[in-house]
């Protein structure tokens, strides 16, 4: 990394820890808390969209992990009384076997095909929420806890949720720090080989097998890392609500967490979490038009797609692929 | 002379259409041994067959006496045997180098965390993936173009990265597809050219497809000659032009007339 860089990332660091919660403690509007924490969120099951985009492949599917992740981290909690800081990589390892049995067969397809399958995974993930027993049906899980204390070694290192004044800074500070952990690895896995080989099969796979990569597992391991993202994400959103239903993530989610990257830009690291902010804010400032929120919203999508194809961060690069 | 690759009786039947049938022979180390045949003769199949990207029906492949058939590809380019395509086939949003550094998979020896978390090993194998590709880009004479995008190149330098690309797995025979397709004539000879060298110093063993007859007249130690999925000669060059079966099979054809 040069030196712009470094001091890019801290200068974004800075605004993430320190100028945005001093800015909303001036204003006043502790809501941006809320918002923001949801934006950190959504923005980390996007970068696995992201990460399968990658591979050449068009995810919709992502929310159906981040429900199955959601619900593991509810049972654990109140069936089994696990800590939330306990179920949470659970979340993501069962997103993993869950994304590795789902990967095997339905890898093999490509293009609109796969999308598809992935499109209909949120659909089947939300009625198997509502047939099972141990999700509780339409009921939903509610009253879930509060993130309880993290200690290691008798050193606390998260105090308990509950015990804090504002919970609200608590989760913001828990999802950011999330987000940047997320990031970081995305962007170590696009620049180290595992991205070359990504990008390989992404523009073809044939040369791909030809030059000796094992297609089918590198499709695997790629689809998993996503899936994992979607489940970590699933799960601390829940933590936020307290609560957990079939409807927590639907179709609509799925195909947003999709649209964040086509916004943001497939070909930068960073897509995903512009998109998502993007998207977000947007949707949110468009409310006081009324009734013609949809329609703006929606026209201004199609229009930003087509004037900028590669993504909004297409902007400022300089070089051309 | 030994033999490192051994076709035996290899038959390809799709539905009830035999592309490839019963086809038998044997490439030795170090030799260039050129497929040709009429439009359909089963030559891609063929090739299909060797690398593993389709199933035999029946009959074996052999790489140094051991089965590579019915394998996956990556599986076969593992043990050596390596498919290049034609020049559509490369990695389009990547530069040269880049294409060729990807390319060196095979001889990768840390995990794929390893290089996630930049271990030892893995970047010992970066350091030498890119040295490596310095040297196939100043062989084959790509250094103008080294970084510039596989997607804005002409058809020369593709059908060259492609060459490379196969270098890059380091290969110990190496299946051509058409590489002298569309070629005007300096530029087959330069090609014809560079395959030699691949042989003479990298001590490839090369095995081809294709069609322009003159180059591959030039071009081969030996000519097996397919047509509707069978074999019908194997030769050198000079018994090549005056076998009657074959004079028969292009007559009419398409096909460039055989002949210097």
């Amino acid at each position: 990394m040069n030196k712009t860089k470094i001091a890019g990332v801290a200068a974004f660091l800075l605004v993430l820890y320190a100028v945005v919660p001093w800015g909303i403690a001036a204003s006043g509007r502790t809501d941006f808390f809320y918002t923001l924490t949801s934006v950190a969120l959504l923005s980390i099951a996007s970068a696995g969209v992201w990460l399968t985009f990658y591979i050449g492949r068009i995810n919709i599917g992502q929310g159906a992990y981040a429900l199955a992740g959601g619900y593991v981290s509810a049972v654990l909690i109140t069936q089994y009384g696990l800590s939330f800081w306990l179920t949470l990589p659970l979340a993501g390892l069962f997103c993993v076997l869950l994304a590795v049995l789902i990967g095997l067969p339905i890898l093999r397809l490509r293009g609109v095909y796969f999308a598809m399958v992935t499109l209909v995974l949120t659909e089947v993930m939300r009625l198997t929420a509502l047939a099972l027993p141990i999700t509780q049906g339409a009921k939903g899980i509610t009253s879930i806890p509060l993130p309880g204390e993290l200690s290691l070694f008798g050193i606390t290192l998260i105090p308990d949720f509950a015990s804090l004044e504002n919970p609200k800074i608590g989760f913001y500070w828990m999802a950011v720090t999330f987000m940047v952990i997320a990031y970081a690895v995305l962007w170590r896995i696009v620049n180290s080989r595992l991205g070359h080989l990504c990008r390989s099969l992404q523009q073809n796979e044939e040369l791909a097998s030809s030059i000796g990569v094992n297609t089918a597992y590198l499709r695997v391991v790629a689809y998993s890392i996503s899936s994992f993202f979607g489940g970590i994400a699933g799960a601390s959103f829940i933590a936020i609500s307290q609560s957990i239903y079939p409807s927590s993530f639907q179709v609509n989610d799925s195909v947003n967490f999709m649209l964040n990257c086509f916004l943001g830009g497939l070909g930068y690291v960073l897509g995903p979490m512009l998109g998502t902010l993007m998207l977000y804010f947007g949707w949110d400032l468009l409310f006081t038009t009324g009734k013609y929120q949809l329609l703006i919203y929606a026209s201004l999508l199609i229009a930003l797609m087509l004037a900028l194809p590669n993504g909004v961060l297409s902007l400022f690069d300089k070089k051309k692929a | 002379m030994t033999k490192i690759l051994e076709v035996s009786n290899v038959t390809k039947r799709f539905g009830g259409l035999t592309a490839v049938n019963d086809v038998s022979f044997s490439v030795t180390r170090g030799e260039i041994l050129s497929v040709i045949g009429p439009n359909g003769a089963g030559k891609s199949t063929l090739f299909k067959l060797i690398s593993s990207f389709l199933p035999t029906t029946s009959g074996e492949v052999r790489l140094e006496g051991e089965l590579i058939n019915n394998l996956a590809p990556h599986i076969v380019a593992r043990r050596g045997v390596v498919r290049t395509f034609q020049e559509t086939t490369i990695f389009r949003s990547m530069t040269v180098r880049e294409n060729i550094i990807v390319s060196h998979h095979l001889r990768s020896r840390a995990s794929l965390w390893g290089f996630f978390i930049g271990s030892e090993i893995a970047r010992t194998d970066e350091k030498e993936f890119g040295e490596s590709a310095d040297n196939i880009i100043e062989f084959l004479g790509l250094q103008a173009i080294r970084d510039e995008f596989a997607s804005t190149l002409p058809q020369g330098h593709l059908r060259a990265l492609g060459m490379a690309i196969g270098l890059a797995t380091n290969p110990k025979v190496l299946l051509l597809d058409e590489p002298f397709a569309g070629m005007n004539h300096d530029e087959t000879m330069n090609m014809v050219d560079l395959v030699r060298r691949l042989r003479d110093e990298r001590g490839v063993t090369v095995l081809l497809v294709e069609h322009d007859m003159p180059a591959v007249m030039k071009i081969s130690d030996r000519i097996v000659v397919l047509n509707f999925g069978e074999k019908i000669a194997e030769g050198t060059p000079l018994e090549i032009q005056n076998n009657e079966r074959v004079i028969e099979a292009y007559l009419g054809s398409e096909d460039a007339a055989i002949g210097m």
